[in-house]
């Protein structure tokens, strides 16, 4: 019984739970320096408007970054989000009465049935990549890359060039209505960044997220259904990213091809950035919701800033090159102090 | 002690010869004062438990391990080398008994890996090459198409493959890890012939293995290790099998300690729970039968590579059977995954503890998560899952007594009780362990053994797999020796030695 005569709990070290929590206060301090930074460099960021503004540029992608959170959390990658998002809200157009002048042949329905037509033409793309990865076993990331192109093949179909400008109204107010000087697209943002946290802070299905993610050998042979938490994220993933492209056409007032392209790096940023460990099993929903503002702090001000346009291209890129080695050094931190101790 | 005799040391002087070499890891002796002499053209067989300090001493010699103590003399001359690559310039080789072939490129590329000729400019001269690998295979007796696929020829000629390409490097020495473990009986024979026709040639050979028959039919001379030491070197044709299971355990020397024999009580009116019937799988499992009882520590003792953990993870379901049953008090298991073996009852500790715990998570955690389903539909209950570790860490005595703790933290035994906790909350049909005891300090040891012990008296099947004698001993009330994936030797009850189970398997 030689470990009887360790003390059972250690003193308070400052060093070591910093370099615990690196993951999480690097972003937080990236937040707070940008935020100052612009506040000081532009008179017209800091005001209450502009912050309105920030929170419904970042909601669409939030709602994507959210099923991208999930799926990171696990280890596996969706390269398929912007695509999938593109595509269900031109298949909500689609089952939608459209003016004359659209020129799109189509298949109209009452809205509620476009939506939930939608909806499913999601879950079924979900479910096709899920089996692609955990029936087939195909890797995530080429599996995901074949969906990206699937479904901006069905965005090319059904649109063939035209752009469709009516949406079901249930969507057309979520997705561009206002509550009291509120846009519903911030509240539904944040209902789902709330409901996703829940999920995975206080469910079994959460929980076994993590663990896939923190160690999928381990939680095999702890009897952890190891390919169904795997399928599961990839719907949700697909899940959300549809419910985001329906909310975006109605947002943008229009549907056509290629309209969500930025979405795709955006929103593995805003996770990304936020700390959530590309290995798995770390991060969560707090940790989106900072890259997420770190991302939308950065757009929006470098509009407010005298900058070169093109010059705001590469220092978006040098941006996320920083957030990405500080998540390997955390990664790599953590593993060696877990390991000496 | 038997004084060493060193090969023919009159009539030809070593090639290799090492003198008091001592080896030590972070202060834990593995090689003390060792001396060992490699004549010119002979097969030098080298025996010992895992442990004893054969594989330390390879490794030293292949280059692995440059910083020991003592000399190392090659030609009469002293060397030492830095790295495997050094060793190899001087012409000492090494098949290791994990095989390092590439399966995906042809045979030719494997003979040549590393080192492909090619037509000056710097293109691969795939001709020439696949006529040198030809000649270089036929050589050795093999009549193979150099072209064809490495990873779909059968292991024995893998193995010979990978031996070309140590030969065709220009190696005078060549060091074989277990050669004979994944080998059927004619491909031993086989490999045995190309190693005659090699000492023919002058070279030299170093045979590990566990397989006390094979040693003695190849070598002209036996080393045998117990604990770090040389013990002897003996003449292979006047040495018996049983005269080596002495010299390796050091019978006589010493009272038999408690570990090392044991009164078996066999399975005698006790239910039967588990039946594994005719089990297939790969290469690996052939035909394998046995049962497990409640109530009973069954022990499925054999050496590394006979199929053990294969066997384990098929049983878990983590690993799909190519044929054969199982039966769980009579009902068909369904092996299909971890989830139908758990919910069937059978609960697993792989040999590798890393391998089911999460590190950086807190020990409740590690320990709620095989039973999550039991106590939670939806919402998780953290207080619950953190009384249920309570009581698993006052149980089993885990140290430090803290659930927030976070596993990675843990010494080697505590982790062993937290992988082994995670299945006592809901006792299971089938609890099977695979070494149990490896690499934990001698508390932890007890602590376990008494905790798997309890369950069986509880009326749990427990499988214990192996491959050290000791931990089947101390532990098992019968015992199933496997050799080469199937079961060779049941042992029902009486009394039974190590040396019993070492000339079984």
């Amino acid at each position: 019984m030689t470990d009887a005569a360790k003390p059972l709990s250690k003193p308070f070290d400052p060093a070591h739970f910093l370099r615990n929590q690196l993951r999480n206060i690097a972003p937080l301090i990236t937040l707070i320096a940008l935020f100052l930074f612009f506040s000081v460099a532009s008179p017209s960021f800091m005001t209450l408007d502009n912050f309105a503004n920030i929170l419904a540029q970042v909601s669409l992608t939030s709602i994507i970054a959210v099923g991208l959170t999930f799926v990171i959390l696990t280890g596996e990658i969706d390269l398929s989000v912007a695509a999938v998002a593109n595509a269900i809200g031109i298949v909500m157009a689609f089952f939608t009465l459209q003016p004359d002048y659209a020129n799109i042949q189509n298949l109209p329905m009452p809205g509620p049935v476009a939506v939930v037509l939608a909806l499913a033409a999601c879950g079924l793309l979900g479910l096709v990549t899920a089996f692609g990865v955990t029936r087939i076993g195909i890797p995530s990331f080429i599996m995901t890359l074949a969906m990206m192109q699937i479904a901006a093949g069905i965005s090319a179909m059904l649109v063939r060039g035209q752009i469709a400008y009516k949406f079901p109204a249930i969507i057309q107010v979520l997705g561009s209505g206002k509550y009291f000087g509120v846009r519903w697209l911030i509240v539904v943002a944040v209902l789902v960044l709330l409901i996703a946290h829940l999920v995975l802070t206080y469910t079994r299905f959460g929980r076994y997220v993590y663990m896939t993610g923190g160690n999928r050998d381990a939680a095999e042979y702890s009897g952890v259904n190891v390919k169904f938490i795997i399928g599961a994220v990839l719907v949700i993933s697909a899940m959300l990213s549809g419910f985001s492209g329906m909310l975006g056409v109605a947002y943008f007032g229009s549907a056509q091809q290629n309209q969500f392209d930025t979405f795709l790096l955006d929103a593995i940023a805003a996770v990304v950035v936020g700390g959530t460990s590309l290995f798995g099993g770390r991060g969560g929903i707090g940790n989106t919701i900072i890259g997420l503002l770190v991302l939308g702090v950065l757009n929006n001000g470098l509009d407010h800033v005298n900058i070169d346009s093109f010059l705001k291209i590469l220092i978006r890129g040098l941006i996320l090159l920083i957030a990405l080695i500080i998540n390997v050094y955390a990664q790599k931190m953590r593993d060696s102090s877990a390991a000496t101790e | 002690m038997t004084p060493s005799e060193t090969a023919d040391a009159g009539s030809t002087s070593p090639l290799l010869e090492l003198k008091n070499v001592s080896k030590s890891f972070g202060g834990v002796s593995a090689l003390r004062d060792v001396d060992f002499a490699l004549a010119p053209g002979e097969i030098h067989g080298v025996v010992g438990e895992n442990g004893a300090g054969k594989s330390t001493m390879m490794k030293i010699i292949a280059g692995m391990h440059h910083d020991f103590q003592g000399q190392m003399l090659l030609e009469g001359r002293e060397v030492r080398f830095r790295n495997p690559h050094d060793s190899l310039a001087v012409g000492i080789g090494m098949v290791h008994q994990e095989l390092s072939v590439v399966p995906d490129l042809s045979v030719a590329e494997n003979v040549f890996l590393g080192t492909q000729p090619t037509n000056g400019r710097g293109v691969i001269d795939w001709a020439g090459m696949a006529k040198a690998a030809r000649k270089q295979i036929a050589s050795l007796g093999l009549d193979i198409d150099p072209r064809v696929r490495m990873g779909s020829l059968p292991v024995g000629i893998q193995q010979l493959v990978e031996l070309s390409r140590v030969l065709f490097s220009g190696a005078r020495i060549i060091i074989l890890d277990e050669p004979t473990s994944a080998l059927s009986p004619p491909e031993v024979d086989r490999l045995f012939r190309i190693l005659r026709q090699l000492r023919k040639e002058g070279r030299s050979l170093i045979f590990i293995s566990h397989f006390l028959e094979d040693v003695l039919a190849i070598s002209d001379h036996v080393t045998i290790f117990r604990n770090g030491r040389k013990v002897a070197t003996l003449d292979a044709a006047a040495t018996s099998k049983d005269q080596l299971i002495s010299q390796m355990i050091g019978r006589g020397a010493k009272e038999l300690s408690a570990s090392e024999s044991a009164e078996l009580t066999g399975g005698g009116s006790k239910p039967v729970v588990l039946t594994a019937q005719n089990l297939n799988q790969g290469s690996v499992l052939k035909d394998l039968t046995f049962d497990a009882r409640a109530g009973e520590i069954l022990g499925i003792y054999g050496f590394m590579g006979c199929g053990q953990i294969e066997l384990a993870r098929c049983l878990f379901g983590k690993v799909p059977l190519d044929s054969g049953t199982v039966m769980l008090q009579g009902n068909l298991l369904p092996l299909t995954s971890t989830v139908a073996a758990r919910e069937a009852g059978i609960a697993y500790v792989p040999e590798n503890r890393r391998m089911m715990l999460f590190p950086t998570e807190p020990m409740y955690k590690n320990i709620s998560i095989s039973v999550l389903q039991r106590i939670h539909r939806l919402l998780l209950k953290p207080q619950a899952e953190r009384d249920i570790a309570k009581r698993h860490i006052a149980d089993l005595q885990i140290r430090p007594a803290n659930a927030e703790m976070r596993v990675g933290q843990l010494s080697g035994g505590n982790q062993q009780k937290v992988a082994l906790a995670k299945w006592l909350t809901h006792k299971p049909k089938v609890l099977i362990l695979s070494e149990p005891t490896r690499g934990i300090d001698v508390g932890a040891k007890e602590d376990v053994i008494r905790i798997v012990r309890a369950l069986r008296d509880q009326g749990v099947a427990v499988i214990v797999l192996s491959t050290e004698p000791e931990t089947i001993l101390t532990l098992a009330d019968r015992v199933v020796v496997m050799k080469r994936g199937r079961v060779v030797k049941t042992f029902e009850e009486g009394h039974v030695e190590k040396a019993d189970l070492l000339a079984a398997a």
